[in-house]
């Protein structure tokens, strides 16, 4: 059989989409677990986006819990004799698939973004060496677990008429020894620069915090109004919230406009937006490596560039 | 406080070459490096150390080579190293399995701490990996970390949210690039390193059935990153202007 699971329901249903494509191409049925509360509601919705059946696992904690999801998965994996299992690769699906493949000996790939059949063989693509390269990649051992990240596929649209078994479950699990003490939201400024058509980005050229408001004018006159940044403007400085932040170890973005301001191009900065349409740099450092990377550039001071560029655009759009 | 360090020597991935026939990455010949946020790993034991004293061991599984990384390591404040020789053949389940092994091997242990991703691969799967095989709790993207004499309670970056959880020893963390600055060695650290011990062992010494990769990789593509690179040097006006009716001409300004 296929699994899927995430604890992320959205990401849930894009992965059901790979996963209903699979399941018919072995002739399998398609299988997923909901672990925490018990609702039926949401089981159908499964249901609904291509599921033949779902388990409703209870559990005593709605936190999720990394030791005892493990465990719990590795009971739906075993009672159902799974081959191939999907995970949503948000932070905590990329926690769980190694541990479970670790416990069942067998292998893992994370962050997947392209996965096929060849004859019986599943294959896996993944970026690797911050975008450099990608790896084709393939298994030896059953279950194969692979992680997806968020928007790599679509939903399939619901289907109401759609039917499927709804197993309920209580696994007698062994509790885990660690202890969650605090949950807190984290600061967000709400911005979503992974669905964003265009982004203005801007980086370390920034002298002071204030001036950032010269990118949001010009994300105003753009339409999109996205602003990201480079890892130090967020992970440093704190001049933005961690939504903005675009790159290897932040947000993947592939806007059809994306404008680097004030960012040098670190390998590590590219790996998040390479797969932009269209990008312009501006950059006072006519080395700057963000200009290989790099559909247009500006060599210049960006105080002086970007009010020039805003106005000129807002000129252009009227 | 008995801790111990994993870490990659990986290639500086800012130096890879990309093969203008095959757009293939070259990966011979990239300078070596130790993978970035296992400093911070090391910088967390350090600063742990240096509160409730302790025992800090580096872990690393790779080429001979990889004795010089772990001297860095040593420099910086690390007690011992211990190199596993890599196996030819290797993949996480392999590469995971010898150093559940090899800590298995050390006995005595209550923090294992890991980078939260490597910087070549940034899968974030050995630190999990290793907790599921010695059946241990994990703490992963740990962006604090307070330890106290008989827990540790993690400050966790989940994405949206900061969890903090506490555990009792033994306990895996992984840890976020965020959470500290590594320190650099002094050039009297650097010599004093040197009589520090490193200890080579062999795979066979801590397996004794047969260790085959679970996944293998069959090819290593190129990605086209083509770009126009049409760079405007001169009067910033006249840059504008072009680089406006360019991007309009694109249909970007809709
Ligand atoms: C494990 C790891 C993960 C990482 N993950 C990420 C990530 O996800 N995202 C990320 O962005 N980085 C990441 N980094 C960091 C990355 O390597 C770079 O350090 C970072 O991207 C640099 O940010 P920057 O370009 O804003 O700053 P800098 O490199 O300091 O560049 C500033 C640029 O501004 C230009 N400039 C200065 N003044 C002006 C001016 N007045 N007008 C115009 N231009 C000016 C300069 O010429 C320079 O090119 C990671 C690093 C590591 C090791
Ligand atoms: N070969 C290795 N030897 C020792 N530690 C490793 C090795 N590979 C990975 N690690 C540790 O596991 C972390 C995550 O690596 P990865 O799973 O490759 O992303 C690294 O930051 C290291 O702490």
């Amino acid at each position: 059989m296929v699994l899927v699971y995430s604890d992320n329901k959205k990401l849930g249903f894009e992965l059901l989409n790979k996963g209903r494509e699979l399941a018919d191409m072995l002739n399998k049925t398609l299988v997923s677990v909901i672990i925490g509360k018990d609702d039926e509601k949401d089981a159908e919705e499964y249901i609904y986006h291509g599921v033949d059946k779902v388990y409703i696992a209870e559990t005593e904690h709605q936190e999720f819990k990394v030791e005892e999801y493990t465990e719990i998965l590795i009971n739906v994996i075993q009672e159902n004799n799974c081959e191939v299992v999907l995970i949503g690769s948000n932070k905590s699906g990329k926690e769980l698939a190694p541990r479970l493949a670790a416990k069942l000996k067998t292998g893992c790939i994370t962050d997947s973004t392209n996965i096929y059949l060849q004859g019986n063989i599943l294959f896996a693509e993944r970026v690797v060496y911050s975008g450099n390269a990608v790896a084709v990649e393939q298994f030896n051992s059953k279950p194969q677990i692979i992680t997806i990240p968020p928007r790599v596929f679509d939903p399939l649209p619901a289907d109401e008429k759609r039917h499927g078994d709804i197993v309920k479950k209580k696994f007698d699990v062994k509790k885990s020894s660690s202890k969650i003490l605090d949950v807190q939201e984290m600061r967000s400024e709400g911005v979503n620069v992974e669905d964003a058509e265009i982004i203005v980005s801007c980086g370390r050229g920034f002298r002071k915090k204030e001036d950032i408001k010269l990118v949001e004018e010009l994300a105003e006159v753009l339409k999109g109004k996205t602003v990201g940044c480079s890892r130090p403007i967020a992970a440093d400085l704190k001049w933005l919230s961690e939504d903005h932040w675009i790159g290897l170890s932040g947000h993947k973005v592939k806007p059809k406009l994306y404008i680097a301001c004030g960012i040098s191009g670190q390998i590590q900065h590219i790996a998040g937006m390479r797969d932009s349409g269209t990008v312009v740099a501006i950059n006072k450092d006519p080395e700057a490596l963000i200009f290989k990377s790099a559909d247009y550039g500006i060599v210049g001071d960006l105080y002086e560039v970007l009010p020039k560029l805003t106005n000129a655009i807002k000129e252009k759009m009227k | 406080m008995n801790m111990i360090v994993c870490a990659k020597q990986v290639v500086d991935v800012s130096e890879i070459k990309i093969d203008p026939n095959t757009g293939k990455p070259l990966l011979s010949g990239v300078p070596q490096k130790i993978s970035d946020i296992d400093k911070n790993a090391m910088e967390e034991a350090i600063k742990i150390k240096e509160k409730h004293g302790g025992k800090i061991t580096v872990l690393t599984v790779g080429p001979s080579d990889a004795k010089e990384r772990i001297k860095e390591l040593l420099a910086m404040g690390a007690d011992e190293g211990i190199l596993i020789s890599a196996p030819e053949n290797s993949d996480y389940h392999v590469i995971s399995s010898l150093l559940a092994a090899a800590i298995k091997k050390i006995g005595e242990y209550d923090l294992i701490l890991c980078g939260e991703a490597s910087i070549d691969l940034f899968s974030g799967q050995i630190g999990p990996r290793i907790a599921g095989l010695l059946g241990i709790p994990q703490m992963t993207y740990a962006q604090k970390i307070t330890v106290e004499k008989n827990k540790v309670v993690a400050e966790r970056n989940v994405g949206d949210k900061v969890v903090t959880v506490e555990s009792t020893f033994p306990v895996v963390i992984t840890v976020t690039k965020e959470i500290n600055e590594p320190r650099l060695p002094s050039l009297m650290q650097i010599l004093a390193s040197s009589n520090k011990p490193i200890h080579e062992w062999n795979v066979e010494s801590l397996i004794d059935d047969e260790l085959n990769p679970c996944v293998e990789t069959v090819d290593i593509k190129g990605v086209s990153m083509e770009r126009k690179n049409i760079i405007y040097q001169d009067d910033i006006d006249d840059a504008v202007k072009k680089l406006v009716d360019s991007l309009a001409k694109e249909g970007l300004l809709r």
